[in-house]
């Protein structure tokens, strides 16, 4: 593949349809692991799904995602980090707004 | 009167003397029979809120209402190890006559918060990159110690005796490089606390130093972390039964289980209620369940989605830019995973090509 080390791989074992598969997530962590694990679990087509980081001394997770009616376990995925880009878009959005109106405590903190 | 709270297992962390009770949420479609929990944008938004309690120049806090408390972890985790900031790095020493050894001292340097904005500069991809002024920022530190000529002779004070006595960090002097100049100009780099003292020089003592200060992130090394810690707690609840109130003679002893503001005494009937605003101020002390005279009277809870985030900033940011950092960290590493993923699926179906991890 290329050069640099590809930072998704689909691990041995998975279902010729994706229908389940465990992908290996490169340099990631229990941040992104268990808040794509949560959204993934959201979508009513998804049989189970579960992260796990292998150990700690390897920077990486598994995730497994195993889907009902044969679905591609891959655009379940897509689909996930597509919401939780969403989710992230909203929380902004709905702080901003939060910091515009002033409506807070003001208060002087010595150092 | 509002609506009196009722303990509510889906929405409530109970908390009992010794457990806690319903500490995950179940809101996950198939769960509950009749219910429709799939993932829905607009039903999310309007459950959502966002507020902001307190600010001050180095601290904030809001309230984050109506994520999953994974999403409200994440936000923390990245805003401890992941939000870059500026600090020294490398530190080149011609001279250290002083009584902190060099690798101690360079220590001490790396954790001086800088006034930089990262977002300045670009980080090195390697530590051996070249050091160019797009990626780095260079300090001198030459400070030397002597006697003060006319001290007056019977003092201690080394004030009074010595001149550089300290090395403060008001000592480091920026010198710019390249075009950082011209770019940095209207905030010229300086650490963000003038007063902290770095080593203790005698007469004849000096240190002179170059020092390279580079970006970097929490991950790599804590003196990076921009945030004086960053926490969150989930909303307390206080619990009235309707069905055994407080009896009226015990109601101040009642109030004196709680921190102070949480539960009001009506001074008349003696009745008790509990404060809706002051009730964050609890700390879930579970005093109360120590008296068996209260048993029933009360249930304690944390509402499961309710974060009350408290964020102390360390450094560059003003503590009002940190979440929107941390949410901008998050969407950068949902997008290279999103990539890759899309990658993934164009090179086919055909896994043979995809890259097998050797399980």
């Amino acid at each position: 593949m290329a050069e640099t080390s590809p930072k998704i791989k689909i691990m041995a074992g998975a279902a010729p349809d994706l229908s389940a598969a465990t992908f290996q997530i490169f340099d990631e962590s229990h941040t992104i692991g268990n808040a794509l694990r949560w959204m993934i679990m959201k979508n009513p087509k998804v049989e189970f799904c579960g992260y796990s980081v292998p150990h700690p001394s390897e920077n990486l997770i598994q995730l497994r995602i195993q889907m009902y009616d044969g679905l591609s376990s891959l655009n379940a995925l897509l689909e996930a980090l597509t919401n939780l880009d969403a989710v992230c878009e909203a929380v902004e959005n709905k702080y901003h707004a939060s910091l515009a109106t002033n409506d807070y405590e003001r208060w002087e903190e010595r150092s | 009167m509002p609506p009196a709270i009722t303990y509510d297992p889906r929405k409530h962390v109970g908390v009992h003397p010794e457990r806690v009770s319903h500490v995950s949420s179940t809101n996950f479609p198939g769960h509950h029979p009749d219910e429709d929990h799939s993932w829905d944008l607009e039903r999310f938004k309007k459950g959502l809120t966002v507020k902001i309690e307190r600010l001050s120049n180095r601290s904030i806090e809001f309230d984050l209402v109506g994520v999953d408390a994974s999403i409200a972890n994440a936000y923390r985790r990245i805003l401890i190890a992941e939000v870059p900031t500026i600090c020294v790095e490398r530190v080149y020493v011609w001279d250290n006559t002083s009584v902190v050894v060099d690798e101690v001292f360079a220590q001490r340097i790396g954790l001086v918060p800088l006034n930089v904005d990262p977002a300045l500069m670009d980080m090195k991809q390697s530590q051996n990159d070249q050091a160019t002024d797009r990626n780095t920022l260079v300090f001198r530190l030459q400070v030397s110690c002597e006697r003060r000529k006319n001290a007056p002779k019977d003092t201690t004070d080394p004030n009074k005796l010595y001149i550089n006595h300290e090395v403060l960090s008001s000592h480091l002097k920026w010198v710019p490089q390249g075009e950082q100049e011209i770019v940095l100009a209207d905030n010229p780099p300086a650490p963000t606390n003038l007063n902290i003292v770095l080593t203790k020089l005698r007469p004849g003592q000096e240190v002179d130093m170059e020092l390279h200060a580079v970006k970097g992130v929490g991950k790599d090394h804590a003196k990076f972390c921009p945030v004086a810690t960053a926490s969150y707690r989930l909303l307390p609840l206080v619990i009235l039964n309707p069905e055994k109130p407080v009896p009226r003679e015990l109601a101040e002893k009642f109030q004196k289980c709680f921190s102070s503001g949480v539960i009001r005494v009506d001074p008349r009937t003696k009745a008790v209620s509990v404060d809706s605003k002051k009730m964050r101020n609890e700390t879930m002390s579970r005093e109360v369940y120590r008296h068996p005279e209260f048993e029933g009277c009360v249930q304690l809870a944390r509402v499961r989605d309710h974060f009350l985030f408290n964020i102390e900033s360390e450094g560059f940011y003003p503590p009002q830019r940190l979440l929107p950092e941390a949410i901008a960290v998050m969407r950068a590493k949902i997008a290279t995973v999103k990539r890759a993923a899309e990658m993934l699926l164009n090179n086919g179906d055909d896994l043979g090509d995809v890259a097998m991890a050797n399980a």
